[in-house]
């Protein structure tokens, strides 16, 4: 059993937290993961940056621009997580485009992960029909859970087909949008959400997009199993450094 | 071999709708519809209508004597400079508002570099009372000002892209996240033949009218419907897809693309993506894009705002893999003296676009009693500054 499976199911108002590796600094890698398990994040999502990241507002857009103007690649990143699971043991995901990881070999990017120990990955434009039909027997080979998204377009039969070829949890997009574009949650994701909980999915749902602060995350937490928080953490980073990110979860958790 | 997109959306190995879950819902009911509509009668007339009547189809297939003479082989120019908004663009913007019609679409969004499709793409919104918003690079909109006056008039909002380099493959992202953010009412039609699958292909269809009257004009003139060579320069692979549609089945008819070498293929700016690509993912698509090894995609450069693109459409990146098409590689300096020659000798002045495909008659040698149709696919009046400043005229 993956780490990822083993926290779902022990925990529930997971909190989740998204970085853009190589930002700020180039090196800030290690200790932002060091510093978020400590204060108390149940899960992180490293995010390899790419050139055009087409799901993403100008927040991460920014961190991603300027964590490669730092000279963040996909080797230096594994190079940098190499010693990680000696000092940090909840679940990490690696979260990116697709591009970069057929660049590097989907087969020798998977080995590596499992190396580190990397538990799972996150590549928003991968697409179902292409997991199953190519990379999935990798994937399961080298112990990797695979995350699908899901929006409040996403029709009931396709979540189902999302549903069935998951096996960790479902990404619930919250509402139609890039990342880091709303503040505060309505009446429309309150339906979404009451209608994805009816659905009794077999997979638990982390709720991201749009979460910010501790009403957001609450709101977010009351039928999903969790909560993915980004934008907000990288405007922190942005505006604080990485010496206080435990202030950042305190407010979160409050 | 087949060259036309297989029932997955693949032209061989290329191709594909590699896209967020987000886009799902509208690129899957595209695909579902897509040949439907366009083959309904309703659909077919309003097109045939609006070419004809608006965009003032058929275009001219023109004997280029004087080119001719010089170049010692038989030189016809398909005329799509002369199309209303002055480029071929516009054959997909109608093609694609009337689809959006029928979608129950009421908002529309573009991507655009030189101008020359959000121009089309303004003028089709403007023609259907739509709502339209044309995303732009920061740095394009400076560059291209009578364009972006264009647009402005003809009632579109013109929205500058300010992320990464702040051109085209930046204006195609903000119109992507645009769509995600609304995914309910908004279309989106994108001008080349690029994107997730089915786009590559309907974009192709709109095109492919150039080669449907190629080869009745040229059976007029010639007394064959199959020249020798076509000729098109190649951005995203529009213009080229349609002049090469009805005659990629055609053994006897060499294709030849022409790509922005810009300051020479091996300057570091350049945008000739068939000698600078590999396989990699593009604005949802598999196919040949420039990019570093580490998968990030790096800044094309050529002259021509419309060719300033880091990928090819799928159906060229596998015309090229499988060798059905000749790939030419022509520098900014080239097609710049190729536009002046065709001024000088047709009195056409051409888009500098079409005067990349020019310019291989310098280079590539034709026997004289060879056929060679060059899509001519935009006027040059968007140019005229970049002319000015090169020739200083
Ligand atoms: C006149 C003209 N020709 C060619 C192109 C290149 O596009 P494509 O390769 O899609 O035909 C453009 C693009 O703006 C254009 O304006």
């Amino acid at each position: 059993m993956n780490r990822i499976h083993q926290k779902l199911q022990a925990d529930n108002k997971i909190l989740s937290i998204y970085f853009t590796a190589g930002y700020p600094s180039l090196n800030d890698t290690v200790k932002i993961i060091q510093d978020l398990e400590k204060n108390g994040v149940d899960m992180i999502e490293i995010g390899l940056p790419f050139s055009d990241p087409l799901a993403d507002g100008p927040t991460i857009q920014a961190s991603s621009t300027q964590a490669l103007k730092n000279g963040m690649t996909t080797s230096l990143l594994f190079q940098q997580l190499k010693d990680i699971r000696e000092s940090v043991s909840i679940p990490l995901i690696l979260m990116g485009y697709f591009n970069p990881v057929l660049q590097y070999g989907v087969e020798d990017f998977c080995r590596k992960c499992q190396e580190i120990g990397i538990d799972g990955l996150i590549l928003p434009d991968l697409p179902l029909d292409v997991y199953q039909e190519n990379y999935e027997a990798i994937f399961n080979k080298y112990g990797l859970v695979n995350v699908f998204l899901i929006t409040p377009q996403t029709s009931d039969d396709r979540i189902d087909q999302i549903d069935a070829a998951s096996d960790g949890f479902i990404y619930m997009v919250s509402s139609a949008s890039v990342t880091g574009s709303q503040d505060g949650f309505g009446n429309n994701q309150e339906t979404y959400f009451q209608r994805i909980a009816d659905m009794k999915l077999k997979n638990p749902q982390v709720v991201g997009f749009g979460i910010s602060n501790s009403e957001t995350f609450q709101q977010a937490t009351k039928q999903a199993k969790g909560a993915i928080i980004g934008s907000a953490f990288i405007k922190f980073l942005t505006q604080n450094g990485v010496d206080k990110i435990g202030d950042f979860v305190k407010g979160i958790r409050k | 071999m087949n060259y036309n997109v297989d029932e997955k959306g693949y032209y061989g190995e290329f191709g594909g709708a590699f896209i967020p879950e987000m886009l799902y819902p509208n690129v899957e009911n595209l695909r579902q519809q897509y040949l439907i509509i366009m083959a309904e009668p309703s659909f077919k007339k309003e097109f045939d209508q609006l070419l004809k009547d608006y965009v003032g189809r058929p275009s001219p297939l023109y004997f280029a004597k004087r080119l001719s003479e010089k170049y010692n082989t038989k030189v016809y120019l398909k005329r799509e400079d002369l199309n209303h908004t002055g480029a071929h663009k516009v054959n997909n913007t109608i093609g694609q508002i009337l689809m959006a019609k029928r979608l129950g679409k009421t908002r529309i969004i573009a991507e655009t570099g030189a101008g020359q499709h959000g121009v089309a793409t303004a003028t089709v919104c403007a023609l259907m009372g739509m709502e339209c918003i044309v995303y732009m690079g920061e740095i394009d909109i400076a560059r291209q000002a009578p364009n972006v006056a264009r647009m402005k008039m003809l009632g579109a909002e013109v929205r500058p892209a300010l992320s990464g380099s702040r051109t085209l493959k930046d204006a195609t992202n903000e119109a992507i996240r645009d769509w995600i953010n609304n995914p309910v009412d908004t279309h989106y039609i994108i001008g080349s033949a690029i994107g997730p699958h089915p786009y590559p292909d309907m974009v192709t269809r709109f095109q492919s009218i150039i080669s449907e009257e190629i080869k009745w004009q040229l059976k007029e003139k010639e007394g064959k419907e199959n020249p020798d060579f076509v000729v098109a320069c190649i951005g995203g692979g529009s213009n080229a897809a349609g002049t090469f549609y009805h005659f990629l089945h055609e053994k006897e008819v060499g294709i030849i693309a022409v790509e922005a070498a810009g300051k020479g293929v091996d300057s570091g700016e350049s945008a000739a993506t068939s000698v600078l690509g590999k396989m990699g993912i593009i604005h949802g698509c598999k196919t040949l894009l420039m990019q570093t090894i580490d998968g990030q995609i790096t800044e094309p450069y050529s002259i021509s705002a419309g060719l300033d693109y880091p990928g090819v459409g799928p159906m060229h990146a596998h015309l090229f893999k499988t060798g059905r098409a000749e790939f030419i590689a022509v520098t900014d300096d080239e097609a710049m003296q190729a536009g002046m020659v065709l001024s000088k000798l047709e009195g056409i002045i051409p888009a500098i676009e079409s005067s990349h495909a020019f310019a291989i008659l310098e280079t590539r040698k034709f026997k004289p009693e060879d056929v060679v149709v060059i899509n001519l696919s935009g006027r040059g009046d968007k140019d005229l500054d970049t002319y000015i400043k090169y020739f200083k005229l």
